[in-house]
């Protein structure tokens, strides 16, 4: 099979071209993915741009993606496969008398049948796809086995019709907010990514790329006061979304330099706890007077 | 390079991090497609197949470093490094001599100097965020003020703290802000002022692990790999022992609990919601069997109930166990959407009930300094009085211990040989639900010295060893 990618570098680079700014990690990973032919967890805390990984290698290949929202409650039928109940019914109710039993038993458990979910489509399209299976650790453990062959073998089996092995094999993203343990055999099969809050200059670059418009100066501004208000201990540290977010309302409210009292005025942009959004007015302003 | 992959695999598993026979194969397979020079992307490569964990990345973190320290060219010790240094010191000195007037001669060389100078090339470096300098720096620093001989059988920390004592970077942050305050010309705002100093603390900070870095790869060049793995070897957040943790750890521990409690949340709210099926649901049934055209194909049951317990958690907050008593209780309060009622009290030798300070707070960390600050629990000389404080208890509170309560102790039993009155936790528990006994103490040491425990777990439902967040987790978990 031949790679995606050629150098980690080069995953680092096409990644910039789609807005995304990876860091050496991330880049690495990545390319690490393609070359085993392994799916990547994601792990991190939430707004780290985990979803927005998988996105942006999607749209740097040009590939479609196919996403599976992970709830509790989540079941074969919804992620795998399902026979279509109905049409199965109207196929025997349309000629009653003319087929022997066997004929139509082979012909209702046909193709023609099966309902394809994300995990079946994304391994039988024809076209380049990138799986992401999202928030994976809101399924119950037991749910989790679902996955295993398709992680590993990248196939499907349904006991009437046979195995269904992969045409081509895609990329595959897991992301999880860490609410739980994953089990041993899902990490297993995994390449494991930790994506944490960037660095400062990252995140600088990030708010540069990502918001037009704005100035150096203030998105360096931006950039260290929310490092600031993450060294605190909060309930929720601002994830890169609403450091995005914070910096978007500077450009509307037409602030070109932070002072105290506007960082104050806007905290709640940044902070959705009441405790938290007091804690980090506090610190900025009265903290060395 | 086999070898020494298996070598770093079996230190890995050392340090007890579960690294599995595919893992180990995938990390083969992924080393083979990297580029092997590139350092950090070989890191990541092994990080990204056998470290399946974040809390377990510093501990993977320290294995590599002293595993691959003598490899790649930017860390070599030899003098072979040392020319572009040096290069760069002559520039910087110039500079220096150009800025100040002082003609004091371009010695050159950085063994040279004073450490007055030292300090100033120093704050210059951190000044700036300049690596380079300050990776040179830390190097000269270490090698100068570390006094590091070979064979010397004394830990890292040792030259550590000899390296910072003689750096004072306290100091060097205070002369910082006041060197950009003169910079900018005239006083910064607090928000500024708070900006700046946050910069400057992280780049200290970074400068502090560049000494480590550089301390630990001077010893892994005098021991070997091995050795240094040995000593170097940091447990897992979740094994650090309360009793015994520095303050480093503690911050760890700390950081690592909030996710642990969500993640012990979920897991017992989902044990609630999926345990055993109650009895048959007739009414549910009959309507479900209606699209089966009235056969009951479908059987519905009941979902059970089981009440929530009633938790009184009675804790021990004298120095030797104080850290273990504000994790239990931390663990307790951040689930306490699994018990229906949960009170607390704090004991030295007079006992306090503390519930109060974790109502209407969303802040457990401040609820717990509040206690550490206001609860009245010093009777008479504040050493340790189980016996005292347990007959309080039973006066006071004793009336609300109910059929639903359990009640939790937390503490060594050390009593300072004053008398135990044992007979409290024997009429508690002829009320209570269940009684069970928290020691932060390896079993080893119970009932030695003036440690009673013994009398006391004779009363209980279970005595057990609480050491670490993990044995923590696995008591509560029971617990529900």
């Amino acid at each position: 099979m031949e790679h995606r990618f050629s150098s980690v570098q080069q995953v680092r680079d096409s990644l910039k071209d789609v807005n995304y700014l990876a860091d050496d990690g991330i880049a690495g990973v990545a390319f690490l993915a393609d070359r085993l032919a392994k799916p990547i967890l994601v792990e991190g805390p939430a707004g780290t741009g985990k979803t927005q990984l998988a996105k942006s290698v999607a749209e740097m290949l040009g590939a479609r993606l196919i996403r599976l929202q992970c709830y509790e409650g989540l079941d074969e039928s919804k992620a795998l496969y399902e026979w279509n109940y109905k049409k199965q019914l109207l196929r025997i109710q349309a000629d009653k008398n003319s087929d022997s039993w066997s004929e139509v038993h082979d012909d209702i458990f046909s193709r023609e049948f099966l309902l394809t979910r994300p995990l079946l489509e994304a391994i039988s399209a024809p076209d380049p796809v990138v799986l992401l299976i999202d928030e994976v650790d809101r399924v119950e453990v037991e749910t989790e086995a679902l996955l295993l062959e398709i992680l590993s073998e990248y196939q499907v089996s349904i006991p009437e019709l046979g195995t269904i092995t992969a045409t081509q094999i895609p990329m595959v993203f897991l992301t999880s907010n860490n609410t739980r343990e994953l089990s041993e055999a899902l990490k297993r099969r995994c390449l494991y990514l930790h994506v944490d809050y960037p660095s400062m200059e990252r995140e600088k670059e990030i708010v540069l790329a990502k918001v037009p418009d704005i100035t150096e100066n203030l998105a360096d501004q931006v950039a260290r006061i929310v490092r600031s208000i993450r060294q605190l201990d909060l309930k929720k540290a601002p994830s890169v979304s609403e450091t995005l977010d914070w910096a978007r309302t500077m450009m509307l409210l037409n602030i070109d330099s932070i002072d105290a009292q506007t960082a104050k005025e806007t905290l709640h942009v940044l902070l959705k706890y009441q405790s938290d959004i007091a804690k980090a007015a506090k610190e900025l302003s009265v903290d060395l007077t | 390079m086999l070898d020494l992959l298996s070598g770093f695999v079996q230190e890995l598993r050392n340090a007890g991090l579960p690294v599995s026979l595919t893992e180990n194969l995938d990390a083969m397979e992924a080393v083979r497609h990297i580029p092997l020079e590139d350092r950090d992307a070989f890191k990541y490569a092994l990080g990204a197949t056998m470290v399946k964990n974040s809390a377990h990345w510093r501990s993977f973190e320290t294995v590599f470093e002293v595993y691959f320290s003598m490899r790649g060219p930017e860390y070599k010790i030899g003098e072979g490094a040392e020319d572009d240094l040096e290069q760069m010191w002559r520039e910087m000195q110039e500079q220096m001599q150009q800025q100040q007037g002082e003609g004091k001669g371009s010695s050159g060389g950085m063994d040279s100097l004073t450490p007055e100078e030292i300090a100033q090339m120093l704050m210059k470096a951190l000044m700036n965020g300049d690596q380079a300098l300050m990776r040179a720096l830390a190097k000269q620093s270490v090698q100068r003020f570390a006094g590091m001989e070979p064979g010397r059988p004394v830990g890292g920390t040792y030259y550590l703290y000899r390296t910072l004592r003689n750096l004072d970077l306290d100091n060097m942050l205070q002369k910082l802000m006041e060197a950009s305050k003169q910079e900018v010309g005239g006083e910064l705002t607090a928000l500024e002022e708070r900006l700046e100093k946050d910069e400057y603390e992280s780049r200290i900070d970074q400068f502090k692990k560049e000494i480590e870095a550089e301390i630990r790869r001077r010893l892994v060049a005098d021991r070997g790999a091995e050795a240094m793995a040995k000593t170097l070897r940091k447990p897992l957040p979740e094994d650090v022992e309360f009793m015994h943790a520095s303050r480093d750890e503690m911050q760890a521990l700390k950081k690592s609990l909030y996710p642990l409690t969500r993640k012990l949340a979920a897991r017992l709210a989902r044990k609630r919601r999926h345990g055993r099926k109650g009895p048959l649901d007739f009414r549910n049934t009959v309507r479900h069997s209606l699209s089966y055209g009235g056969t009951p194909a479908e059987p519905k049951f009941k979902q059970p109930r089981p009440s929530k317990p009633e938790l009184m958690v009675v804790a021990d907050i004298s120095g030797s166990v104080a850290a273990f008593a504000r994790f239990t209780l931390m663990l307790v309060y951040a689930i306490q959407g699994q018990f229906s009622k949960v009170r607390s009290f704090v004991f030295i030798d007079g006992i306090d009930e503390v519930t109060e300070f974790f109502k209407g707070t969303d802040d457990i960390s401040e609820a717990i300094h509040r206690v550490n600050t206001e609860a009245d629990v010093v009777w008479v000389d504040g050493h340790s009085d189980y016996g005292h404080a347990f007959e309080v208890f039973w006066d006071k509170y004793g009336k609300d211990v109910g059929p639903k309560t359990t009640v939790l102790f937390l503490g060594d039993a050390r009593n300072n040989y004053h008398a135990s009155q044992a007979w409290v936790i024997k009429e508690i528990r002829s009320k209570a639900r269940q009684v069970y006994w928290l020691n932060p103490e390896p079993k080893s040491y119970w009932n030695t010295g003036d440690s009673i425990v013994g009398e006391y777990a004779a009363h209980t439902d279970g005595a057990y060893e609480c050491r670490n967040l993990r044995q923590l987790e696995a008591f509560v978990e029971k617990l529900v």
